[in-house]
C-alpha cells in the first residue's frame, strides 16, 4: 500500500477521534481564519503537499526561486544588519544618537527625517510649523547634512535613508557629504525608500503625482547603476502598507504590484533589467500572527524570482533575489502595559529571523505614547543580539522549511498575492490602481475589519480587551523634542542664506528648472544645486513649479 | 439646528502628519454609528479645518496627530474658534499624546483625548453625551 494511501486511513481514524472529541468539548473557535482570510487546519500532513515538488518550490539557500534565503551561506556567513531608525531634532543630537548606537553594536545606520524635510518644506515654512525635528531630524541644506555625518566615514557604515518625494535631493547631499569626506561614490553602501507608490495609499509623504515622481525614481535608478553601484537604489515598501491596515497576504501583492510598475518604468525608460534589478530592496512588516508572517517571507521571495524571471526576462540571478529590510510591527504595540510591547516585538523580530530578512529594526516598548527614549531602544537592540547570539536559531537556514503547515502556508499566500497582482494588472498596473483608489479601499476595509475584530473581542490583544489592569503604571522618560529645535534651524537657514553665493544659488536653480521642463536626468542639476546650497524647500519649489503638486481627493 | 438632523463630524489631519488609518477607522465607525462624516484629507493647516468645521455646520471637530505637532497643531484650532466666536463645536483630538500634555490640551478647550486602543464605540458614546448643540439624532 503507498504510504499517501495509508496516511489517509490514518487521517480517517484521526477525523473520527476528533469528532467524538467535539462532541464533549468544541475547540475554542468554530473556524480558524488568518488575518488573510486564509482558513487555519486543525493539523497538518504530507496530504496537504501533495504533488508539491521540492526543487521547484524551494531549491536551495541561493537557487532560484530563492524561497529558502537569496544567499547560500545566509546567517551562517554573517547575521542581519541591526539598524535602529533613528533621527529626532537637529542634526547634532541625532548625530550624537548614531555615535551611542553605533558604539552599543549597531551595524547600519537608519535616518528618520521630520516630515517638513519628508515633504520638502523647509524648517521655516508655515506648513512646518509644529512638526520640525519631531518624528525625525530637520535637513534643510547641505550644513545639516554634513552636520549629521560628523565624525562617522561614510565608506565604513551602510545608511538607510527614509525618504521619498524629495529622495534625489537627500541623496545628492549625501553624495555631497562623501565628496567632501573624500570617499568615493562607487564605496558608498545604503539604501533610499525612493517608494512613492505607496505614499499615496499608505504613508502620506507625497509632493508631486505618481507620473513626474516616477521620473525622478527612475532618474536615480539610472544614476546610481552609473556612479553609485553599491546603492539600493529603492526600498519597495509593504511596511506601511500594512501599518495602514493590510492583511499579510495585500502586503506581498500590493508591495510586488508597486514593484513591477517600478521594473516597467525603468525598462520604459530605456534600461535593462538587468543594469538595475540587483539594487532593487524590500521592506517588509512583521506583525504578531508568526507562522503567517514566516510563510509571507518565503512566498513574497518565490513570487519576486519569478516575476523578474518570467515577467521582465531577467537574466542575473541578482535581479531575481528580494532581499528586504524588516520592522517589527508598530501598530501591534499598545499604550497600555508598554512593557508588554518588549514580548510583542521579539516576537516578530524571531519571525523575520526564521524569514530570512537581511535587516530588522525593533520597535521600542514606549512607542505607542511617544518617540522613543534610549532605553527602550536599547532595549529593542538587544532583543536583536539576544535572538542572534544567544538562541542558536541561525545556525541552520530556513529552518522551518518542509513543514507541512509552513509550506501550505506559503503557497497559499503566495497564491492569493498572485490573484491581485492579476487584478491590478487587469487595472492597468499600480499607478492607475492607486488613482482608482483601490489599493486605498481594501486597505482601509481591513484596517476597520481588524478594528472590528477587537471591540467585538475576536481578536484579544493581551491588556487592551483582556487582561486589563486598573491601575497602569507609567513609563518614564519618554523622550521629548525640545520646541527649541525650530527656532534653531530657521536661525541657521537664516545664516545659511546670509552668507551663501545667492547667485550661485539662483542659477543652479534655474538650470535645475530646464532640466525639468525637458527630459535629461535630473540629479546632475540637483547635486549641483545642493553644491551650490540650495535648501531643501527651494529645490523642492522648483520642481513644484514644474511638476504640480499632488491633490489628495477628500471623502 | 433641526430636530432629527444627523451629528456632523469633520475629521481631520492638521499638520503633515500622514498616518491616517486611527482617523479612517473612525470615520467608518461613526458612519455606521448614524453620523455624517466629512474628511478633510491629510495636510490640513488650523485655518483650513475651522473654515471647513464652518462651511459643513459641523458639530464635531475630530483631530488625528500621531507626529508630535499635537500642542501646536490642536490648541492653534482652538484659538481660532475663539476668536471666531465658536463656542458650540466639539473638539476631540487622537492619536500619540502624552500624559503630561493631556491637561494643557484640555485647558485649551480640547474636549477628549483618545489614545491607541480606544474602543470606537467609546468615541461615539463620548459625542452623544458630550454634543454642544441639541437635539441631534
Amino acid at each position: 500500500m503507498d504510504e499517501l494511501q495509508k496516511l489517509r486511513e490514518l487521517k480517517a481514524q484521526y477525523e473520527a477521534a476528533v469528532a467524538k472529541v467535539l462532541q464533549k468539548m468544541p475547540e475554542r473557535r468554530a473556524e480558524f481564519v488568518n488575518s488573510s482570510g486564509i482558513p487555519i487546519e486543525r493539523v497538518y500532513t504530507p496530504l496537504d503537499l501533495e504533488g508539491w515538488d521540492y526543487v521547484e518550490k524551494l531549491g536551495l539557500p541561493g537557487q532560484y526561486p530563492f524561497t529558502r534565503a537569496v544567499q547560500p551561506t545566509a546567517y551562517r556567513g554573517r547575521y542581519w544588519t541591526m539598524r535602529q531608525y533613528a533621527g529626532f531634532a537637529t542634526a547634532e543630537e541625532t548625530n550624537r544618537r548614531y555615535h551611542f548606537l553605533l558604539k552599543s553594536g549597531q551595524t547600519g545606520l537608519s535616518v528618520a527625517f521630520d516630515l517638513p524635510t519628508q515633504i520638502g518644506y523647509d524648517s521655516d515654512h508655515e506648513l512646518a510649523r509644529g512638526e520640525v525635528g519631531k518624528v525625525g531630524v530637520a535637513i534643510d541644506s547641505l550644513w545639516d547634512m554634513e552636520r549629521l555625518f560628523e565624525g562617522i566615514p561614510l565608506d565604513q557604515v551602510s545608511t538607510s535613508m527614509t525618504i521619498n518625494a524629495p529622495c534625489a535631493v537627500i541623496l545628492a547631499m549625501y553624495l555631497a557629504v562623501a565628496e567632501k569626506q573624500g570617499v568615493p561614490f562607487d564605496k558608498l553602501r545604503g539604501t533610499v525608500q525612493n517608494d512613492i507608490l505607496k505614499e499615496y495609499p499608505a504613508r502620506g509623504t507625497y509632493i508631486f503625482g505618481p507620473r513626474p515622481s516616477m521620473r525622478l525614481i527612475t532618474n536615480i535608478f539610472e544614476y546610481c547603476t552609473k556612479y553609485v553601484p553599491q546603492w539600493n537604489t529603492i526600498s519597495i515598501s509593504g511596511y506601511h502598507i500594512r501599518e495602514a491596515g493590510s492583511t499579510a497576504v495585500q502586503e506581498v501583492a500590493f508591495t510586488l504590484a508597486n514593484g513591477i510598475a517600478y521594473v516597467q518604468a525603468a525598462i520604459d525608460a530605456g534600461m535593462q533589467v538587468d543594469e538595475f534589478g540587483p539594487r532593487l530592496s524590500f521592506f517588509f512588516n512583521s506583525h504578531l500572527d508568526f507562522f503567517e508572517e514566516i510563510a509571507k517571507f518565503r512566498a513574497a521571495r518565490r513570487l519576486w524570482a519569478r516575476i523578474m524571471k518570467e515577467r521582465f526576462g531577467a537574466k542575473d540571478p541578482r535581479s531575481m533575489m528580494l532581499r528586504f529590510h524588516t520592522q517589527t510591527a508598530g501598530c501591534s504595540l499598545t499604550a497600555q502595559q508598554p512593557l508588554n510591547n518588549i514580548m510583542r516585538t521579539a516576537f516578530e523580530a524571531l519571525a523575520a529571523v526564521l524569514g530570512g530578512t537581511q535587516s530588522l529594526h525593533t520597535n521600542s516598548f514606549d512607542e505607542a505614547l511617544a518617540l522613543p527614549s534610549e532605553l527602550a531602544v536599547q532595549v529593542a537592540l538587544r532583543t536583536q543580539q539576544i535572538i542572534a547570539y544567544e538562541t542558536a536559531v541561525c545556525d541552520t537556514i530556513d529552518p522551518l522549511a518542509g513543514s507541512y503547515y509552513i509550506e501550505s502556508l506559503t503557497d497559499q499566500i503566495e497564491a492569493k498575492a498572485q490573484e491581485y497582482i492579476d487584478k491590478i494588472d487587469q487595472m492597468g498596473g499600480a499607478v492607475a490602481a492607486i488613482e482608482k483608489g483601490y489599493i486605498q479601499k481594501e486597505i482601509q476595509e481591513s484596517a476597520y475589519r481588524y478594528q472590528r475584530e477587537i471591540e467585538k473581542g475576536e481578536r484579544i490583544v493581551v491588556g487592551l480587551n483582556k487582561f486589563q489592569v486598573k491601575e497602569e503604571e507609567k513609563p518614564v522618560d519618554l523622550l521629548k523634542v525640545d520646541p527649541a529645535v525650530a527656532d534653531r534651524q530657521i536661525a541657521r537657514l537664516k545664516e545659511l542664506k546670509a552668507s551663501r553665493d545667492n547667485a550661485a544659488v539662483q542659477k543652479a536653480l534655474a538650470e535645475l528648472k530646464t532640466a525639468a521642463e525637458g527630459d535629461a536626468n535630473l540629479m546632475p542639476p540637483i547635486l549641483a544645486a545642493v553644491k551650490s546650497l540650495a535648501t531643501l524647500g527651494e529645490i523642492c519649489d522648483t520642481l513644484r513649479a514644474v511638476f504640480g503638486e499632488y491633490q489628495m481627493a477628500a471623502m | 439646528m433641526q430636530e432629527g438632523r444627523k451629528i456632523r463630524v469633520l475629521a481631520a489631519k492638521p499638520g503633515l502628519d500622514g498616518h491616517d488609518r486611527g482617523i479612517k477607522v473612525i470615520c467608518a465607525a461613526l458612519r455606521d454609528a448614524g453620523m455624517e462624516v466629512i474628511y478633510t484629507g491629510l495636510r490640513q493647516t488650523p485655518e483650513q479645518i475651522v473654515a471647513a468645521a464652518l462651511q459643513e455646520d459641523a458639530d464635531v471637530i475630530a483631530m488625528s496627530c500621531l507626529s508630535g505637532a499635537h500642542n501646536y497643531l490642536f490648541t492653534r484650532v482652538m484659538q481660532l474658534l475663539k476668536e471666531r466666536g465658536v463656542e458650540d463645536i466639539l473638539v476631540l483630538g487622537g492619536g500619540i499624546i502624552p500624559d503630561e500634555d493631556i491637561p494643557g490640551l484640555k485647558a485649551a478647550g480640547i474636549a477628549e483625548i483618545f489614545r491607541p486602543g480606544t474602543d470606537t464605540n467609546e468615541i461615539v458614546r463620548f459625542i452623544r453625551e458630550n454634543l454642544k448643540r441639541h437635539k441631534a439624532a
